[in-house]
């Protein structure tokens, strides 16, 4: 399948460059909250992507019939009613996930990012270029998400997806948890510390 | 064709109206078919917090199968009560609700047929911190409470108090540490301990319950 360069800019650029999170700061209310532990954060990625993929197939569908004036409030009906049936669809299929999830979930609604690319992309965009958008996004986010959530489970709980990984040896030696990494505010610290590394290498490359 | 004005009021008000009526259907129409499944979930949750607070092992079982056979559900008054039949032993199951640092905690509790001994426990939580408020769910805390008795030796209720190592309960009243760097959460537990177990307090003073027929065959 031959992309045109829009299409393919459309889904690389939110991976690295034009990344939600590091380049525009988008989302970091949700990326605190639900990068405790890994799981959650890897089903918030993928709900996050489904949700902006399919808000943005949808708004780009009807772009031409939405009247302008009302615009924002379609965009919201129609992000609302999708997370609405997500979160449904969780709690039926995978209630322990929808539980621990909670309320980040109904959130997803006011996640910036949702509404930045419906306003500022399916607008005026064409439905292929507007679903490779929103994937590009939702997984631009997802992998910010992970890292965060990665590096917090490792050095906060000694586990990775809920298993053990750092070894008993090492707490019989005097290791311990770093408590700090329970806290939200080493997620904004580590988030922080992606998005200097980010620049000093985008900006090596520039010049 | 004539294009057609998007911005006119008659235009922006059917669009809307039209919109919401598509919404609403689609979500009802969703709720409705998912409603059944959720419900499921939603009681197959419950049943496998009733068998954890009993200390039944349902890894390797089918808990909903496990559940029928070994609890009976009665009630006391408005309030649910869990009478459960383990090795030929009568245990009594009762709901606990409180609440956390961040928002609702609540618990499942396994009496022995004394109404005094706890036999197991059970913990949940909205959204206490993990790490911190969430080890209340944790085997860890959970095995503190088995053995202690929430009456003190003239059988005046007492709950259990829930405090901070070093710290010690007042006398006739038994004790579990609480969680290190979750003080508002052990509180919470304390307290929701102290409200819960008053709420059964007629029943737990020999009272019996509504519906409870005494249990002689084993299941």
């Amino acid at each position: 399948m031959a992309l045109s360069k829009k299409t393919k800019e459309a889904f690389l650029g939110p991976l690295n460059l034009n990344n939600p999170v590091l380049v525009q700061i988008l989302g970091i209310c949700s990326a605190l909250a639900v990068t405790v532990q890994l799981k959650p954060a890897l089903v918030m990625g993928i709900s996050v992507t489904i949700i902006v993929a399919l808000s943005n197939v949808v708004v780009s569908l009807i772009r031409k019939s939405i009247p302008m004036r009302i615009r924002i409030i379609i965009q919201l009906v129609v992000v609302a009613a999708l997370v609405t049936i997500v979160s449904e669809v969780l709690k039926a299929f995978a209630y322990d996930v929808a539980m621990q999830l909670s309320v980040y979930l109904g959130l997803i609604i006011t996640n910036c990012i949702l509404m930045g690319r419906l306003e500022a992309f399916a607008m005026t965009n064409n439905v292929k270029d507007s679903l490779m958008d929103g994937l590009g996004n939702g997984f631009g986010y997802a992998w910010i998400l992970v890292v965060v959530a990665f590096v917090r489970e490792l050095l906060g709980s000694g586990k990775l997806l809920g298993m053990q990984v750092i070894p008993d040896w090492c707490y019989e030696h005097g290791y311990s948890n770093c408590g700090m990494m329970l806290m939200p505010a080493m997620a904004l610290i580590l988030v922080g510390c992606i998005i200097w590394a980010h620049r000093s290498i985008n900006d090596k490359e520039a010049k | 064709m004539k294009k057609m004005n998007t911005d006119s009021n008659v235009y922006t008000i059917v669009y809307a109206a039209v919109m919401v009526v598509i919404v609403a259907v689609l979500l009802a129409v969703v709720s409705q078919v998912l409603a059944p499944r959720q419900e499921a979930n939603r009681r197959l949750d419950t049943q496998k917090q009733i068998l954890t607070a009993l200390n039944v092992n349902y890894a390797k079982a089918d808990p909903a199968a496990l559940y029928e056979q070994i609890v009976k559900e009665e009630s006391y008054g408005e309030l649910p009560l869990y009478v459960a039949t383990i090795d030929g032993q009568t245990k009594y199951v009762l709901r606990l609700k409180g609440q956390g640092l961040w928002g609702g905690i609540w618990g499942y509790i396994a009496l022995n047929d004394d109404k005094n001994e706890i036999f197991g426990i059970n913990f949940g939580h909205e959204s206490e911190t993990p790490g911190l408020g969430g080890e209340i769910v944790t085997e860890m805390f959970r095995s503190r409470f088995f053995g202690k008795h929430i009456k003190d030796a003239e059988g005046n209720l007492r709950s259990v108090a829930v405090l901070k190592e070093g710290k010690t309960a007042e006398a006739g009243q038994e004790q579990v540490d609480a969680i290190a760097g979750a003080t508002i959460t052990s509180t919470g537990v304390d307290e929701m301990l102290v409200r819960s177990l008053n709420e059964y307090a007629g029943f737990l003073n020999g009272e019996e319950a509504q519906n409870v027929k005494p249990e002689t065959e084993e299941d």
